[in-house]
Formats: structure tokens, C-alpha cells, sequence
């Protein structure tokens, strides 16, 4: 069996002084959904910004589609197909929501109408919105846009960070329904996420990471049937 | 009824006019400081000097253009040197910006520091500029004076009072639209404009979208120093050009942009104009306006010395960000 479509492999870093993330490793296939768990402060955020391009590594490398990609900025990375939505300020405020479909199609020299429908498909409400400013939208809306925006690029790799942080239950099941849409065409989607629960149950691959380390790694089924797993990271 | 109109026309003539001139320059002057803030993120102290450079490139090529006998006939020959003052202008900003802030961004320097950076700016410019034309008055304007005349109006209408309206008070007003139009469709209707205005919202998205900073940054730069230049023409053009007093404008249109809400361009242009109305209409002598509505004062009846003027620019500036400190148009707070 081959590498995972996008792997980072064996990765230990930090933001110069002590290591965060020691000898992490997380992967992702295409069509599928990887979700990366585990307690505060264990570098999930990190372990994904390592993969993303945005730590340094100190060893380990990262590869998609077999191909060395360690030494890439995280833009050129945006241009090789990842798409990464942050956690926070992930949207431009004082721009319409179209607009900021647009700036996510920023790289793109061809035709982007067909994919700005393709996003109206996936999120309808933001057909409905598409000129108001962004800022505007409640925090779920805001979300989609900042996923739509995400996905203007066509990436063949969607990294989100926490996407249902900050959101009521019922928006969160709804973005899941949507993340679940967007693996369905394909895309491979690697996450960070406080639900672990809820996230493992929709996830085809699940990292439980503890202080920068990979604890277990296992298919979402399989971590929420773990009595360990549950005891110690899902509250029983 | 007269008496009425004679007001009104004496008022047009002495406040609404002039303030509309004054305010369109303040507008331009402080468009080129609000982009530089919403773009780079710091005050651009050395923006009037900037506006006394590109002016004295106008004039250096108007006055060879009137030499070679070019003119624009009734429209004074500085519009035609226009173009050429706007690229020394732009070639001035991006000099300073590749030898100057580019060191700062790629130190990734704290907003002061530029600030700072920007007052040595600001007077290697003014320096520059007295070394080439001099500290003294240069008049440029020519072509046909008046569109209309306070003699002629009076003439016509018969009214005691007459307006006046000159070339360069309307040529001030439909330039400052035009390339208020201009600047609008561009933000909001090309590609590039939409970059300016997402790294100006947002640097890291705009950055993971793929926008290229050193293109949104060299963009800026263009626009500021062209929006200088015209704004320091056309004050140069309807009052005279001086190098000193465009170190002096920076006051005023400092209050402008902040004003309005410093980083948004439609609170650039309205500040404008409530800083310019504010210092013509305290400024103002209404002796003469309140006799012909009926009222014989013993004073001037005005309420500052026009030697008070910048006094009130900063006056205005204190309370703004005292009470509003985001501006008009909810601006950023500085």
C-alpha cells in the first residue's frame, strides 16, 4: 500500500525554540474526510498549519500526490491544490459574499462562473446573500463563505480549521451535511476539530494526537468504538 | 424677495463655491492618505509633500510646453502637463518605497515606524522640491480666467451682488468627479481593485488566496501619488503654488480622512468637504450676508480670522477622536 494522497509524514517542529509537534504523522486519501483530534493544547492547529506549510519542520516532510512539497510557501501550496479555510478572521468582511468567491479564484486565469454556481449548489444561501458584505452574515453563513472561498481554487485538498467553532449545534450538523457533500465530489478534506464526536462519527480516518504526538490513529468507526478513546478524549 | 436672492448669490460667491473647490482638493489629498492607510497601514505623513512634488513636475512641463507655444486654448496648459507631473509623481513614491518601506515590510516593522519613516520622507520631498523650483510663489495658470464674472452676472441679472466663477474653481470640481468615478469603478469593478480592497481587509486571506502583496503595494503607491499630484495642481492651479503650503494642507487633510473614517475612501471625500465648509463658513464675514436679510451688525460678524483657519481643521480633528474616533463612515480607529 502506497502513501496516503496527501501525508505528513513523520513531522516534528516548532516556532523556533522547543518542538511542538514531535514525529506527527497524518494523512488524508481523496474522497475522504481525516479529522484530527484530541485535548487542548495537544497541536492540532499545529500539526495542520505544519501540513499547510506555515511551521517550520524541522524533520519529516510532506507529500501530495507523491510529490515533495515540504520546502513549498503555503501559497504555492494553494497553486499545487490544497485550499485551507482558517479558523478565524476567514472571510473579508467588508466585501460581498461573491466577491469574496472571487478573490478565492484570485490565481485562476480561466472561467470561474461554472465553479461560483457549483458553490451557490453546495451552499444555496449564499446565492440568496451573494451581494451583501460578508461580515454581515451570521457565523454559520460566514463559514460557508469562508469554505466557498476555499474551494474557488478547485483544490484537491480542503483543510479546515475548526469549522463549526462558535456554532449552535444545529448549524454544526448542518456544515457537517455540507463537508460530507464536498468529500462526495472527491476533494480530500483534512480537519481540526473541538467535537470530536460528532467529527469522528462523519470522519473515514481519525488522529488522536497528545502533546504533538500521533496517540491513536484509526478509521472514525473504529476510535468511537475504542472504550479507551472514549474514556480518556470523548467523556465516556 | 431681491434682498433674498442677493444673499444667496453673495453666499455662493464667498462660501459655497470656494468651499466646494477647497473641499474637492482636500477629498483628493485625502483619498491618496486613506488608501495608504487601508493598504500599507500607517499615516502618510509624507503625502502634501508628495502632492507639492507631483505639482512641480506639472509646472516644470507646463512651463515647457509653453515655451514650445502648447496650450490647451481656454483650459489652463497644466492639465496637459498632468500626465507627465503624475509619472514623476509615481516614479518619486516607488523610489522611496523600494529604498524606504520595503526595508520596514520585509522587517515587518510596527505601524509608528513607518510613520516615522515617512516624516524623514516627507522632508527629503519638501527638501527635493526647494532645491528644484525654489521656496518661492510659482503662477502657472492660464487660459481663460473666468467661466463666469462677478461684473457680467451683475449685468445680467441686475442683482447688486455678483458671482463669480472661475476656471479653475470649475475645472477643481469636474476633475475631483471624474477621477472620484474613476477611482470608485476601480475598486469595485476590476481585479485589482478587488485585491487592493481584500488585503486591505484582510492581509493573511488575501495572501493564502494567491494575491500577490508586491502588485496590491506597487498599485497603491501609483494611485496615491497620482491622486497628489492632481489635488496639488489643482490647488496650486486656483490658489498659487508655494512648497510650504502643502506641508501645511496635511493638517487638513489629515482631519479629512480621519474625519470621514480613515481607510474608506467615501469618508475620504465627504471629510473633504466637512472640513473645508467648516473653515469657510467660521471664517466667514457675514456683515454684508445679515444686512440683506435685515439685520445691521456693528462687527464683521465672523467668527474666527481666516489666520485661524488650520486651527479649526485641528479643533474638528480633537472632537473626532474624542467622541467618534472611527469616523463618520465607521472608518478604522488610529
Amino acid at each position: 500500500m502506497g502513501d496516503p494522497f496527501l501525508i505528513g509524514d513523520g513531522m516534528t517542529g516548532g516556532y523556533g525554540g522547543a518542538d511542538i509537534l514531535h514525529d506527527c504523522t497524518i494523512g488524508v486519501e481523496r474522497g475522504q474526510i481525516a479529522v484530527i483530534v484530541g485535548p487542548n493544547g495537544a497541536g492540532k492547529s499545529t500539526a495542520m498549519k505544519a501540513v499547510f506549510g506555515m511551521l517550520p519542520l524541522r524533520e519529516g516532510s510532506v507529500r501530495l500526490e507523491g510529490r515533495d512539497i515540504t520546502d513549498l510557501s503555503p501559497q504555492d501550496r494553494v497553486a499545487a491544490g490544497m485550499g485551507f479555510v482558517p479558523q478565524t478572521s476567514n472571510v473579508f468582511t467588508s466585501m460581498t459574499v461573491r466577491e469574496n468567491l472571487e478573490m478565492g479564484a484570485y490565481l485562476r486565469e480561466d472561467d470561474f462562473e461554472e465553479t461560483v454556481a457549483q458553490v451557490f449548489d453546495l451552499f444555496p444561501i449564499l446565492a440568496e446573500k451573494a451581494r451583501q458584505p460578508a461580515g454581515e452574515l451570521s457565523g454559520g453563513q460566514r463559514q460557508q463563505v469562508a469554505v466557498g472561498r476555499a474551494l474557488m481554487t478547485r483544490p484537491q485538498v480542503l483543510m479546515l480549521d475548526e469549522p463549526t467553532a462558535g456554532v449552535s449545534p444545529i448549524v454544526m450538523d448542518e456544515l457537517f451535511d455540507k463537508i460530507l457533500e464536498v468529500a462526495a465530489t472527491g476533494i480530500a478534506i483534512l480537519m481540526v476539530e473541538q467535537n470530536a464526536k460528532q467529527a469522528l462519527n462523519i470522519a473515514d480516518k481519525g488522529f488522536v494526537l497528545v502533546q504533538g504526538r500521533n496517540r491513536f490513529t484509526d478509521t472514525g468507526e473504529a476510535l468511537l468504538a475504542d472504550p479507551e478513546v472514549r474514556r480518556s478524549f470523548l467523556g465516556g | 424677495m431681491t434682498d433674498l436672492i442677493n444673499a444667496f448669490v453673495l453666499l455662493s460667491n464667498f462660501v459655497l463655491i470656494p468651499g466646494l473647490a477647497y473641499g474637492a482638493q482636500l477629498a483628493l489629498g485625502a483619498l491618496g492618505v486613506t488608501l495608504i492607510y487601508a493598504v500599507l497601514r500607517f499615516s502618510n505623513f509624507a503625502h502634501g509633500d508628495t502632492m507639492a512634488f507631483g505639482a512641480m513636475c506639472v509646472i516644470l512641463v507646463t512651463w515647457g510646453m509653453q515655451g514650445l507655444g502648447i496650450s490647451a486654448g481656454v483650459l489652463p496648459t497644466a492639465l496637459l502637463a498632468l500626465p507627465f507631473g503624475i509619472l514623476g509623481a509615481v516614479a518619486l513614491a516607488l523610489l522611496f518605497d523600494r529604498t524606504v518601506y520595503r526595508f520596514y515590510r520585509q522587517q515587518r516593522a510596527a505601524p509608528v515606524v513607518f510613520v516615522i519613516a515617512s516624516v524623514g520622507v516627507m522632508f527629503m520631498t519638501n527638501g527635493i522640491v526647494r532645491l528644484i523650483i525654489g521656496p518661492d510663489d510659482q503662477r502657472f495658470a492660464d487660459g481663460e480666467r473666468f467661466i463666469i464674472r462677478a461684473r457680467e452676472f451683475k449685468e445680467m441679472t441686475g442683482l447688486a451682488e455678483g458671482l463669480a466663477l472661475r476656471t479653475t474653481q470649475g475645472i477643481t470640481i469636474v476633475v475631483a468627479l471624474v477621477v472620484m468615478v474613476a477611482l470608485f469603478w476601480f475598486l469595485n469593478r476590476t481585479r485589482t481593485g478587488k485585491a487592493m480592497r481584500a488585503y486591505s481587509d484582510n492581509e493573511d486571506l488575501a495572501l493564502l488566496s494567491g494575491i500577490n502583496p508586491d502588485k496590491v503595494v506597487f498599485w497603491t503607491w501609483v494611485i496615491a501619488a497620482a491622486l497628489a499630484t492632481i489635488a496639488g495642481t489643482l490647488y496650486g492651479l486656483d490658489k498659487s503654488f508655494k512648497p510650504f503650503t502643502y506641508f501645511q494642507l496635511l493638517l487638513p487633510i489629515f482631519a479629512s480622512a480621519i474625519v470621514g473614517g480613515i481607510g474608506n475612501p467615501i469618508g475620504a471625500i465627504a471629510g473633504g468637504f466637512v472640513i473645508a465648509f467648516s473653515e469657510v463658513t467660521v471664517t466667514y464675514a457675514y456683515k454684508k450676508f445679515l444686512f440683506y436679510l435685515g439685520w445691521e451688525s456693528e462687527g464683521l460678524m465672523q467668527l474666527l480670522s481666516t489666520d485661524y483657519k488650520f486651527a479649526v481643521s485641528f479643533v474638528i480633528l480633537v472632537l473626532v477622536l474624542l467622541v467618534r474616533p472611527t469616523g463618520i463612515f465607521k472608518g478604522r480607529v488610529i
